[in-house]
Protein backbone atom coordinates (compact mmCIF):
# COMPACT_ATOMS: atom_id res chain seq x y z
CA UNK A 1 0.00 0.00 0.00
CA UNK A 2 1.56 2.93 -0.86
CA UNK A 3 -0.62 5.09 1.12
CA UNK A 4 -0.53 4.16 4.71
CA UNK A 5 -2.14 7.38 7.05
CA UNK A 6 -5.22 8.95 6.74
CA UNK A 7 -3.06 12.10 6.58
CA UNK A 8 -1.90 11.40 2.90
CA UNK A 9 -5.67 11.63 2.15
CA UNK A 10 -6.54 14.57 4.43
CA UNK A 11 -3.59 16.58 4.28
CA UNK A 12 -0.95 17.42 3.81
CA UNK A 13 -1.51 21.07 5.22
CA UNK A 14 0.83 23.17 2.40
CA UNK A 15 1.34 26.28 0.52
CA UNK A 16 -1.22 25.98 -3.51
CA UNK A 17 -1.69 25.30 -6.25
CA UNK A 18 -0.77 21.53 -6.24
CA UNK A 19 -0.20 18.59 -3.91
CA UNK A 20 2.08 16.54 -6.41
CA UNK A 21 3.52 20.16 -8.80
CA UNK A 22 4.10 21.99 -5.17
CA UNK A 23 4.12 19.83 -1.96
CA UNK A 24 5.75 16.54 -3.78
CA UNK A 25 7.96 18.90 -5.00
CA UNK A 26 8.91 20.60 -2.28
CA UNK A 27 9.16 17.31 -0.54
CA UNK A 28 11.44 15.75 -3.15
CA UNK A 29 13.97 18.94 -3.06
CA UNK A 30 13.92 18.53 1.09
CA UNK A 31 15.02 14.82 0.95
CA UNK A 32 17.51 15.95 -1.44
CA UNK A 33 19.15 18.27 1.13
CA UNK A 34 18.44 15.91 3.98
CA UNK A 35 20.49 13.58 1.97
CA UNK A 36 23.15 15.80 0.99
CA UNK A 37 23.10 17.10 4.70
CA UNK A 38 24.51 20.48 3.62
CA UNK A 39 23.19 23.26 1.80
CA UNK A 40 24.04 22.99 -2.08
CA UNK A 41 25.66 25.83 -3.39
CA UNK A 42 24.53 24.91 -7.03
CA UNK A 43 21.67 22.51 -8.10
CA UNK A 44 20.74 21.13 -11.73
CA UNK A 45 17.08 20.21 -11.71
CA UNK A 46 16.00 18.26 -14.53
CA UNK A 47 11.75 17.38 -14.91
CA UNK A 48 10.42 14.81 -16.92
CA UNK A 49 6.53 14.05 -17.53
CA UNK A 50 3.83 16.47 -16.38
CA UNK A 51 6.77 18.07 -14.39
CA UNK A 52 7.82 19.13 -17.35
CA UNK A 53 5.19 20.33 -19.21
CA UNK A 54 3.68 22.21 -16.52
CA UNK A 55 6.28 23.24 -13.50
CA UNK A 56 6.20 26.50 -14.09
CA UNK A 57 2.47 27.22 -13.86
CA UNK A 58 2.33 24.83 -10.82
CA UNK A 59 5.36 26.64 -8.93
CA UNK A 60 7.25 23.19 -9.08
CA UNK A 61 10.66 25.10 -9.53
CA UNK A 62 10.26 27.39 -6.86
CA UNK A 63 8.86 24.43 -4.48
CA UNK A 64 11.81 22.49 -5.47
CA UNK A 65 14.48 25.15 -4.39
CA UNK A 66 12.09 25.78 -1.22
CA UNK A 67 12.65 22.22 -0.30
CA UNK A 68 16.24 22.03 -1.15
CA UNK A 69 16.30 25.26 1.36
CA UNK A 70 14.44 23.02 3.75
CA UNK A 71 11.34 24.47 3.59
CA UNK A 72 8.32 22.32 4.41
CA UNK A 73 5.20 22.16 2.05
CA UNK A 74 3.10 24.66 4.36
CA UNK A 75 6.48 27.22 4.85
CA UNK A 76 5.15 30.66 2.98
CA UNK A 77 8.57 31.39 2.40
CA UNK A 78 8.03 29.15 -0.47
CA UNK A 79 6.54 31.68 -2.62
CA UNK A 80 10.24 33.69 -2.25
CA UNK A 81 12.49 30.74 -2.54
CA UNK A 82 14.47 31.81 -5.64
CA UNK A 83 15.24 35.32 -4.11
CA UNK A 84 15.82 33.61 -0.96
CA UNK A 85 18.22 30.76 -2.74
CA UNK A 86 20.13 33.44 -4.36
CA UNK A 87 21.11 35.18 -0.84
CA UNK A 88 21.89 31.68 0.33
CA UNK A 89 24.22 31.11 -2.33
CA UNK A 90 22.83 28.60 -4.44
CA UNK A 91 22.44 29.06 -7.76
CA UNK A 92 20.30 26.56 -9.47
CA UNK A 93 19.13 25.75 -13.41
CA UNK A 94 15.86 23.95 -14.72
CA UNK A 95 16.10 21.38 -17.81
CA UNK A 96 12.84 19.91 -18.80
CA UNK A 97 13.17 16.68 -20.12
CA UNK A 98 11.53 14.86 -23.50
CA UNK A 99 12.66 11.44 -22.06
CA UNK A 100 9.85 9.23 -21.42
CA UNK A 101 9.60 7.91 -17.61
CA UNK A 102 8.00 5.34 -16.02
CA UNK A 103 5.93 7.72 -13.42
CA UNK A 104 4.61 11.55 -14.78
CA UNK A 105 5.78 13.47 -12.65
CA UNK A 106 9.23 12.75 -11.87
CA UNK A 107 12.44 14.82 -10.88
CA UNK A 108 16.13 14.20 -11.02
CA UNK A 109 18.02 16.89 -9.10
CA UNK A 110 21.69 16.93 -8.94
CA UNK A 111 23.30 18.93 -5.90
CA UNK A 112 26.66 19.73 -4.93
CA UNK A 113 29.21 22.02 -3.52
CA UNK A 114 32.58 22.23 -4.15
CA UNK A 115 33.25 19.42 -2.48
CA UNK A 116 30.40 16.55 -3.03
CA UNK A 117 27.99 16.07 -5.81
CA UNK A 118 25.10 14.18 -5.49
CA UNK A 119 21.78 12.95 -7.93
CA UNK A 120 18.79 11.75 -6.87
CA UNK A 121 15.52 10.59 -8.36
CA UNK A 122 12.11 11.54 -6.81
CA UNK A 123 8.26 10.83 -8.22
CA UNK A 124 5.57 12.37 -6.82
CA UNK A 125 2.31 10.42 -6.76
CA UNK A 126 -0.20 11.97 -5.85
CA UNK A 127 -1.77 13.90 -2.63
CA UNK A 128 1.51 15.28 -1.76
CA UNK A 129 3.24 11.80 -1.36
CA UNK A 130 6.30 10.92 -2.62
CA UNK A 131 9.28 8.41 -3.53
CA UNK A 132 12.87 8.35 -3.80
CA UNK A 133 13.49 5.62 -6.87
CA UNK A 134 17.45 6.73 -7.51
CA UNK A 135 19.94 7.65 -5.53
CA UNK A 136 23.51 8.39 -7.11
CA UNK A 137 23.12 5.78 -9.34
CA UNK A 138 21.75 2.90 -7.01
CA UNK A 139 18.16 2.17 -7.93
CA UNK A 140 16.17 2.28 -4.46
CA UNK A 141 13.82 -0.30 -3.95
CA UNK A 142 11.11 0.58 -1.36
CA UNK A 143 8.48 -1.54 -0.64
CA UNK A 144 6.96 1.42 0.81
CA UNK A 145 5.24 -0.69 3.69
CA UNK A 146 7.78 0.10 6.39
CA UNK A 147 9.77 3.21 7.65
CA UNK A 148 12.99 3.19 6.04
CA UNK A 149 16.58 4.88 6.62
CA UNK A 150 19.21 5.80 4.33
CA UNK A 151 23.02 5.43 4.95
CA UNK A 152 25.04 6.65 2.69
CA UNK A 153 28.90 5.63 3.74
CA UNK A 154 32.63 4.64 2.96
CA UNK A 155 32.86 1.00 1.41
CA UNK A 156 34.73 -0.24 4.93
CA UNK A 157 34.33 -3.31 6.55
CA UNK A 158 32.52 -3.22 9.81
CA UNK A 159 29.82 -0.45 8.43
CA UNK A 160 27.21 -2.63 8.10
CA UNK A 161 27.59 -4.47 11.31
CA UNK A 162 28.31 -1.05 13.08
CA UNK A 163 25.04 0.35 11.60
CA UNK A 164 22.87 -3.26 12.64
CA UNK A 165 24.23 -2.92 16.15
CA UNK A 166 23.32 0.32 17.13
CA UNK A 167 19.98 -0.41 15.30
CA UNK A 168 19.78 -3.95 17.56
CA UNK A 169 20.51 -1.74 20.92
CA UNK A 170 17.57 0.13 20.45
CA UNK A 171 15.13 -2.54 19.52
CA UNK A 172 14.80 -1.71 15.89
CA UNK A 173 13.79 -4.81 14.04
CA UNK A 174 15.25 -4.36 10.02
CA UNK A 175 12.59 -5.75 8.35
CA UNK A 176 14.14 -5.63 4.63
CA UNK A 177 17.65 -4.46 4.18
CA UNK A 178 19.99 -4.03 1.06
CA UNK A 179 23.47 -2.67 0.02
CA UNK A 180 25.09 -1.47 -2.63
CA UNK A 181 28.07 0.20 -3.70
CA UNK A 182 29.50 1.42 -6.85
CA UNK A 183 32.62 0.49 -7.12
CA UNK A 184 35.02 -1.41 -4.26
CA UNK A 185 36.21 1.06 -1.46
CA UNK A 186 34.16 3.88 -3.04
CA UNK A 187 30.85 5.11 -1.88
CA UNK A 188 28.07 2.86 -0.58
CA UNK A 189 24.74 2.84 0.49
CA UNK A 190 22.58 0.90 3.15
CA UNK A 191 18.56 0.63 2.48
CA UNK A 192 16.96 -0.29 5.69
CA UNK A 193 13.53 -1.05 6.38
CA UNK A 194 12.49 -1.57 9.53
CA UNK A 195 9.48 -2.17 12.03
CA UNK A 196 9.82 0.50 14.27
CA UNK A 197 10.41 4.35 14.28
CA UNK A 198 13.64 5.20 14.50
CA UNK A 199 13.97 8.40 16.85
CA UNK A 200 15.63 11.75 15.42
CA UNK A 201 18.36 10.89 18.09
CA UNK A 202 19.36 7.60 17.45
CA UNK A 203 19.97 8.63 13.79
CA UNK A 204 22.59 11.00 15.01
CA UNK A 205 24.33 8.13 16.88
CA UNK A 206 23.96 6.31 13.80
CA UNK A 207 25.91 9.01 11.77
CA UNK A 208 28.64 9.35 13.74
CA UNK A 209 29.86 6.20 13.63
CA UNK A 210 32.77 5.36 11.39
CA UNK A 211 33.13 6.15 7.88
CA UNK A 212 28.97 6.48 7.63
CA UNK A 213 28.33 9.96 5.61
CA UNK A 214 24.77 10.36 5.70
CA UNK A 215 21.74 9.25 7.50
CA UNK A 216 17.93 10.01 6.31
CA UNK A 217 15.08 8.62 7.18
CA UNK A 218 12.33 8.51 4.66
CA UNK A 219 8.70 6.91 4.25
CA UNK A 220 7.37 7.89 7.55
CA UNK B 1 1.24 -4.47 6.94
CA UNK B 2 -1.66 -5.39 8.25
CA UNK B 3 -4.92 -3.04 7.29
CA UNK B 4 -8.50 -3.13 8.65
CA UNK B 5 -10.09 -2.55 5.03
CA UNK B 6 -8.72 -2.61 1.36
CA UNK B 7 -11.52 -1.83 -0.08
CA UNK B 8 -14.72 -0.35 0.49
CA UNK B 9 -16.98 -3.40 0.41
CA UNK B 10 -14.71 -4.82 3.37
CA UNK B 11 -15.06 -1.13 4.98
CA UNK B 12 -18.90 -1.27 5.04
CA UNK B 13 -18.51 -4.64 6.62
CA UNK B 14 -16.57 -4.32 9.30
CA UNK B 15 -18.60 -0.90 10.04
CA UNK B 16 -21.62 -3.19 9.76
CA UNK B 17 -20.23 -6.39 12.08
CA UNK B 18 -18.99 -3.99 14.35
CA UNK B 19 -21.28 -1.57 14.59
CA UNK B 20 -19.31 1.24 13.85
CA UNK B 21 -19.29 4.66 11.93
CA UNK B 22 -16.56 4.76 9.15
CA UNK B 23 -15.00 7.25 10.83
CA UNK B 24 -14.41 5.41 13.61
CA UNK B 25 -13.23 2.46 11.20
CA UNK B 26 -10.88 5.06 9.76
CA UNK B 27 -9.69 6.22 13.26
CA UNK B 28 -8.79 2.65 14.42
CA UNK B 29 -6.73 2.03 11.57
CA UNK B 30 -4.97 4.98 11.77
CA UNK B 31 -4.31 4.33 15.87
CA UNK B 32 -2.99 0.31 14.44
CA UNK B 33 -0.82 1.61 11.55
CA UNK B 34 1.15 4.58 13.03
CA UNK B 35 0.92 3.80 16.80
CA UNK B 36 0.22 7.14 17.68
CA UNK B 37 -2.69 7.95 20.37
CA UNK B 38 -6.51 8.08 19.56
CA UNK B 39 -6.09 12.14 21.18
CA UNK B 40 -2.76 12.39 18.97
CA UNK B 41 -4.72 11.47 15.53
CA UNK B 42 -8.10 13.69 16.40
CA UNK B 43 -5.99 16.21 17.39
CA UNK B 44 -3.94 16.40 13.97
CA UNK B 45 -7.11 16.51 11.82
CA UNK B 46 -8.84 19.09 14.51
CA UNK B 47 -5.72 21.30 12.90
CA UNK B 48 -6.31 20.79 9.50
CA UNK B 49 -9.84 21.26 10.04
CA UNK B 50 -8.54 24.66 10.94
CA UNK B 51 -6.72 25.39 8.07
CA UNK B 52 -9.85 24.80 6.07
CA UNK B 53 -11.81 26.98 7.99
CA UNK B 54 -9.22 29.80 7.47
CA UNK B 55 -8.89 28.75 4.08
CA UNK B 56 -12.84 29.24 3.07
CA UNK B 57 -12.70 32.53 5.55
CA UNK B 58 -9.55 33.78 3.50
CA UNK B 59 -11.27 32.69 0.01
CA UNK B 60 -15.04 34.44 1.10
CA UNK B 61 -13.26 38.04 1.80
CA UNK B 62 -11.78 38.11 -1.86
CA UNK B 63 -8.38 36.76 -3.22
CA UNK B 64 -7.03 37.03 -6.48
CA UNK B 65 -3.91 34.45 -8.17
CA UNK B 66 -0.85 35.68 -9.33
CA UNK B 67 -2.10 35.26 -13.24
CA UNK B 68 -5.30 36.86 -12.91
CA UNK B 69 -7.12 34.12 -14.13
CA UNK B 70 -9.00 33.34 -10.85
CA UNK B 71 -10.41 34.89 -7.90
CA UNK B 72 -13.60 36.70 -6.34
CA UNK B 73 -16.11 34.42 -7.81
CA UNK B 74 -16.71 33.03 -3.84
CA UNK B 75 -17.48 36.71 -3.28
CA UNK B 76 -19.69 36.72 -6.17
CA UNK B 77 -21.59 33.92 -5.04
CA UNK B 78 -22.09 35.01 -1.32
CA UNK B 79 -23.42 38.24 -2.50
CA UNK B 80 -25.97 36.68 -4.70
CA UNK B 81 -27.06 33.97 -2.36
CA UNK B 82 -28.22 37.31 0.31
CA UNK B 83 -30.36 38.46 -2.22
CA UNK B 84 -32.36 34.94 -1.39
CA UNK B 85 -33.34 34.43 -5.10
CA UNK B 86 -30.69 31.14 -5.77
CA UNK B 87 -32.45 28.79 -7.67
CA UNK B 88 -30.62 25.37 -6.11
CA UNK B 89 -30.79 26.79 -3.29
CA UNK B 90 -28.75 28.33 -0.35
CA UNK B 91 -27.16 25.27 1.35
CA UNK B 92 -26.07 23.99 -2.58
CA UNK B 93 -24.59 27.74 -3.13
CA UNK B 94 -22.76 27.46 -0.05
CA UNK B 95 -21.12 24.27 -0.79
CA UNK B 96 -20.28 25.77 -3.90
CA UNK B 97 -19.13 29.29 -2.85
CA UNK B 98 -16.80 27.84 -0.08
CA UNK B 99 -15.43 25.21 -2.36
CA UNK B 100 -14.71 28.22 -4.69
CA UNK B 101 -12.94 30.13 -1.96
CA UNK B 102 -10.43 27.40 -1.03
CA UNK B 103 -9.73 26.46 -4.38
CA UNK B 104 -8.81 30.49 -5.13
CA UNK B 105 -6.85 30.38 -1.99
CA UNK B 106 -5.21 27.85 -3.44
CA UNK B 107 -4.50 29.25 -6.63
CA UNK B 108 -2.98 32.29 -4.77
CA UNK B 109 -0.67 30.35 -3.01
CA UNK B 110 -2.73 30.23 0.01
CA UNK B 111 -2.52 27.82 2.40
CA UNK B 112 -4.41 24.83 2.25
CA UNK B 113 -4.58 21.10 3.45
CA UNK B 114 -5.12 18.79 0.72
CA UNK B 115 -8.13 16.49 0.22
CA UNK B 116 -7.03 14.28 -1.67
CA UNK B 117 -5.00 17.07 -3.41
CA UNK B 118 -4.41 20.59 -3.84
CA UNK B 119 -6.54 21.06 -6.97
CA UNK B 120 -9.75 18.93 -5.25
CA UNK B 121 -8.79 20.42 -1.88
CA UNK B 122 -12.71 22.90 -2.38
CA UNK B 123 -15.09 19.98 -1.85
CA UNK B 124 -14.65 18.62 0.72
CA UNK B 125 -14.10 21.34 3.00
CA UNK B 126 -17.24 23.57 0.94
CA UNK B 127 -19.49 21.38 1.32
CA UNK B 128 -18.48 20.45 4.89
CA UNK B 129 -19.26 24.27 5.85
CA UNK B 130 -22.33 24.64 3.75
CA UNK B 131 -23.98 20.95 5.65
CA UNK B 132 -22.66 22.43 8.71
CA UNK B 133 -25.06 25.06 8.85
CA UNK B 134 -27.90 22.71 8.43
CA UNK B 135 -26.93 19.82 10.58
CA UNK B 136 -25.33 22.03 13.71
CA UNK B 137 -22.41 19.08 13.87
CA UNK B 138 -20.18 18.96 17.31
CA UNK B 139 -16.52 19.51 16.41
CA UNK B 140 -15.99 15.81 16.70
CA UNK B 141 -18.29 15.75 13.86
CA UNK B 142 -16.93 17.75 11.52
CA UNK B 143 -13.10 15.78 12.44
CA UNK B 144 -15.22 12.50 12.00
CA UNK B 145 -16.79 13.99 8.35
CA UNK B 146 -13.06 14.17 7.84
CA UNK B 147 -11.87 10.42 9.20
CA UNK B 148 -15.16 9.36 6.94
CA UNK B 149 -13.72 11.34 3.73
CA UNK B 150 -10.57 9.75 4.31
CA UNK B 151 -11.28 6.42 4.46
CA UNK B 152 -12.95 6.61 0.99
CA UNK B 153 -9.84 8.29 -0.21
CA UNK B 154 -7.60 5.98 1.26
CA UNK B 155 -9.62 3.11 -1.10
CA UNK B 156 -9.32 4.81 -3.89
CA UNK B 157 -5.50 6.30 -3.73
CA UNK B 158 -4.33 2.78 -2.94
CA UNK B 159 -6.62 0.75 -5.33
CA UNK B 160 -7.11 3.45 -8.25
CA UNK B 161 -4.84 6.82 -8.20
CA UNK B 162 -5.77 10.34 -6.68
CA UNK B 163 -3.50 12.30 -9.29
CA UNK B 164 -4.84 14.46 -12.07
CA UNK B 165 -1.35 13.63 -13.77
CA UNK B 166 -2.03 9.89 -13.85
CA UNK B 167 -5.67 9.43 -13.80
CA UNK B 168 -6.74 12.61 -15.15
CA UNK B 169 -9.57 15.17 -13.19
CA UNK B 170 -11.65 12.06 -12.32
CA UNK B 171 -9.15 10.65 -9.91
CA UNK B 172 -9.02 14.09 -8.12
CA UNK B 173 -11.96 16.27 -8.39
CA UNK B 174 -13.82 13.14 -8.72
CA UNK B 175 -12.40 11.09 -5.62
CA UNK B 176 -12.65 14.12 -3.86
CA UNK B 177 -16.55 14.58 -4.55
CA UNK B 178 -17.39 11.22 -3.96
CA UNK B 179 -14.89 11.06 -0.58
CA UNK B 180 -17.71 14.46 0.49
CA UNK B 181 -20.72 12.45 -0.56
CA UNK B 182 -20.33 9.53 1.79
CA UNK B 183 -19.20 11.76 4.68
CA UNK B 184 -22.38 14.23 3.97
CA UNK B 185 -24.14 10.95 4.25
CA UNK B 186 -22.54 10.06 7.73
CA UNK B 187 -22.91 12.96 9.10
CA UNK B 188 -26.29 13.34 8.32
CA UNK B 189 -26.99 9.65 9.71
CA UNK B 190 -27.15 7.45 7.27
CA UNK B 191 -25.80 4.09 7.29
CA UNK B 192 -22.14 3.12 6.01
CA UNK B 193 -24.16 1.55 2.97
CA UNK B 194 -25.48 4.57 2.25
CA UNK B 195 -22.15 6.42 2.34
CA UNK B 196 -20.83 3.73 -0.31
CA UNK B 197 -23.65 3.97 -2.39
CA UNK B 198 -23.25 8.16 -2.54
CA UNK B 199 -19.49 7.78 -3.47
CA UNK B 200 -20.20 5.62 -6.06
CA UNK B 201 -23.82 7.93 -7.29
CA UNK B 202 -20.73 10.58 -7.76
CA UNK B 203 -17.89 8.89 -9.36
CA UNK B 204 -20.24 7.29 -11.81
CA UNK B 205 -20.90 10.89 -12.90
CA UNK B 206 -17.56 12.26 -12.69
CA UNK B 207 -16.07 9.21 -15.04
CA UNK B 208 -13.58 10.47 -17.86
CA UNK B 209 -13.73 13.97 -16.35
CA UNK B 210 -10.13 15.28 -17.87
CA UNK B 211 -7.16 17.28 -16.52
CA UNK B 212 -6.72 20.26 -18.86
CA UNK B 213 -5.28 23.06 -16.68
CA UNK B 214 -5.12 26.17 -19.03
CA UNK B 215 -1.23 27.26 -18.81
CA UNK B 216 -0.65 24.45 -16.57
CA UNK B 217 -1.97 26.40 -13.33
CA UNK B 218 -4.56 24.61 -10.97
CA UNK B 219 -6.91 27.73 -11.74
CA UNK B 220 -8.71 27.16 -15.33
CA UNK B 221 -11.06 24.74 -15.27
CA UNK B 222 -10.25 23.24 -11.63
CA UNK B 223 -11.40 26.25 -9.79
CA UNK B 224 -15.03 25.15 -11.03
CA UNK B 225 -15.12 21.64 -11.23
CA UNK B 226 -15.00 22.21 -7.58
CA UNK B 227 -17.97 23.73 -7.48
CA UNK B 228 -19.31 21.10 -9.48
CA UNK B 229 -17.92 18.43 -7.41
CA UNK B 230 -19.68 19.88 -4.32
CA UNK B 231 -23.14 19.87 -5.82
CA UNK B 232 -22.51 16.82 -7.35
CA UNK B 233 -22.04 15.15 -3.75
CA UNK B 234 -24.73 16.87 -2.49
CA UNK B 235 -27.22 15.56 -5.07
CA UNK B 236 -25.52 12.38 -4.53
CA UNK B 237 -25.89 12.16 -0.60
CA UNK B 238 -29.53 13.26 -0.72
CA UNK B 239 -29.87 10.59 -3.31
CA UNK B 240 -28.38 7.80 -1.10
CA UNK B 241 -30.17 9.11 2.24
CA UNK B 242 -33.55 8.79 -0.25
CA UNK B 243 -32.73 4.64 -0.55
CA UNK B 244 -31.87 4.97 -4.18
CA UNK B 245 -28.66 2.39 -5.17
CA UNK B 246 -26.35 1.81 -6.95
CA UNK B 247 -26.13 -1.01 -9.67
CA UNK B 248 -22.34 -1.30 -10.01
CA UNK B 249 -20.93 -1.68 -6.50
CA UNK B 250 -18.59 1.30 -5.26
CA UNK B 251 -15.38 -0.58 -5.69
CA UNK B 252 -16.46 -1.78 -9.24
CA UNK B 253 -16.67 2.12 -10.15
CA UNK B 254 -13.57 2.68 -8.54
CA UNK B 255 -12.03 0.17 -10.72
CA UNK B 256 -13.25 1.22 -13.60
CA UNK B 257 -11.72 4.85 -12.66
CA UNK B 258 -8.25 3.65 -12.27
CA UNK B 259 -8.89 1.84 -15.63
CA UNK B 260 -10.43 5.22 -17.50
CA UNK B 261 -7.74 6.62 -16.12
CA UNK B 262 -4.91 4.10 -17.62
CA UNK B 263 -6.61 4.60 -21.28
CA UNK B 264 -6.55 8.38 -20.95
CA UNK B 265 -4.41 10.04 -23.40
CA UNK B 266 -1.17 12.03 -22.27
CA UNK B 267 -2.63 14.96 -23.76
CA UNK B 268 -5.58 15.26 -21.50
CA UNK B 269 -3.77 14.18 -17.81
CA UNK B 270 -2.37 17.18 -16.50
CA UNK B 271 0.23 17.87 -19.18
CA UNK B 272 -1.63 21.08 -20.50
CA UNK B 273 -1.74 20.29 -23.83
CA UNK B 274 -5.13 18.86 -24.90
CA UNK B 275 -8.90 19.73 -23.83
CA UNK B 276 -9.47 23.45 -22.63
CA UNK B 277 -5.76 24.26 -22.20
CA UNK B 278 -5.34 23.43 -25.90
CA UNK B 279 -8.61 25.88 -27.00
CA UNK B 280 -7.51 29.09 -28.77
CA UNK B 281 -8.45 31.22 -25.66
CA UNK B 282 -6.64 28.83 -23.23
CA UNK B 283 -3.17 28.80 -25.28
CA UNK B 284 -4.05 32.60 -25.84
CA UNK B 285 -4.27 33.23 -22.17
CA UNK B 286 -0.95 30.52 -21.73
CA UNK B 287 0.54 33.01 -23.81
CA UNK B 288 -0.17 36.37 -22.37
CA UNK B 289 0.89 34.83 -18.72
CA UNK B 290 4.06 33.78 -19.73
CA UNK B 291 4.83 36.21 -21.66
CA UNK B 292 4.37 38.59 -18.65
CA UNK B 293 1.50 40.07 -19.85
CA UNK B 294 -1.47 40.78 -16.78
CA UNK B 295 -4.75 38.69 -17.49
CA UNK B 296 -7.57 40.71 -16.86
CA UNK B 297 -10.49 38.50 -17.58
CA UNK B 298 -12.20 36.29 -15.13
CA UNK B 299 -12.01 32.37 -15.86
Amino acid sequence: MKFKSVFDIIGPVMIGPSSSHTAGAARIGRVARDLFGKQPTWAKIHLYGSFAETYKGHGTDVAIIGGLLDYDTFDERIKTAFEDAKKAGLSFEFIPETANTEHPNTARIVIGDDKQEMSMVGISIGGGKTEITELNGFPLRLSGNLAAILVVHEDRSGCIANVANCLAKYDINIGHMEVSRKEKGNMALMVIEVDQTVEEDILEEIGKLPNITQVTRIAD
Amino acid sequence: MEVLFHNVRELVDRANKEQKLISEIMIEQEILITGRSRAEIMAQMDRNLTVMEEAVEKGLNGVRSTSGLTGGDAVLLQAYMKKGNTLSGELMLDAVSKAVATNEVNAAMGTICATPTAGSAGVVPGTLFAVKNKLNPTREQMIRYLFNAGAFGFVVANNASISGAAGGCQAEVGSAAGMAAAAIVEMAGGSPEQSSTAFAITLKNMLGLVCDPVAGLVEVPCVKRNAMGASNSLVAADMALAGVTSRIPCDEVIDAMYKIGQTMPTALKETAQGGLAATPTGKWLEAKIFGGAVVSSGN
